[in-house]
């Protein structure tokens, strides 16, 4: 059972935040196609950093606690899930605070509301739509 | 790159990507130092968990030697860019489809 330690501790992460996504209406998973782009670059970066430290040898993993499944570069399972899991929680904390106080803007607001759209759309914005 | 200069140099990289790439602001926002004060506060207690079992051990060549609830400090400053640049791609995902649907 210690084997999956690290594994539970991630789960735990994404069912603690759970909640945000039902009570809340975060619409974070909900989002999900907004969710997976804006986890990519975490994923990507963090990968190519913790796989620095590995070969640097500036950290290594207690084998004791993980699955021992391990991708190339000894680059154990639970971290590439981490790279996930920790992002998802930080994307359902800052739409919950964005529910509680609507009033502090974000910089998106037009998206995540789906209905106060400008109406009055500059030579810029138009120029974007023909994208 | 030790372990430190990376973590340092990885808080001075998200904070570029959100005031001079993705140009989203988030460091001048509410939301987003109170979604982050949240979210270290958790990570205070997960990575405490993480450094404290130990399920991930540093090279004390790495790091500073400076601990916080077992934690090496560098990993405040690793959670900090994870965080700033994650929702920093969250915001511009959402502003640009805000801009389209215009």
């Amino acid at each position: 059972m210690g084997h999956l330690v690290y594994l539970a501790l991630l789960a735990g992460c994404l069912i603690g935040t759970a909640p945000l996504e039902v009570l809340l209406h975060t619409r974070v998973y909900a989002r999900w196609r907004r969710l997976v782009l804006a986890l990519l670059p975490t994923l990507i970066v963090f990968t190519l950093w913790d796989l620095y430290a590995i070969q640097q040898g500036q950290w290594r993993y207690e084998r004791r606690w993980i699955t021992g499944v391990v991708l190339p570069g000894r680059l154990p399972l639970e971290e590439l899930v981490f790279f996930v899991v920790i992002p998802i929680c930080a994307i359902l904390t800052l739409e919950a605070v964005r529910r509680r106080r609507p009033q502090w803007a974000i910089g998106d607001e037009a998206a995540s509301s789906g209905e106060s759209r400008d109406a009055r759309p500059g030579p810029a914005d138009r120029k974007e739509t023909r994208q | 790159m030790t372990y430190t200069v990376l973590a340092v140099l990885g808080v001075l990289g998200a904070a570029a990507v959100d005031q001079l790439v993705l140009r989203t602001n988030l460091l001048r926002r509410k939301a987003f130092w109170t979604a982050y004060a949240i979210v270290l506060f958790f990570q205070v207690i997960v990575n405490g968990v993480l450094t404290g079992l130990p399920i991930v051990r540093y090279n004390p060549h790495a790091i500073i030697g400076l601990r916080f609830v077992y934690a090496p400090i560098e990993d405040v400053l690793f959670g900090f860019t994870m965080v700033l640049v994650t929702l920093a791609s969250w915001v511009w995902l959402g502003a640009r489809a805000a801009r389209r649907a215009r």
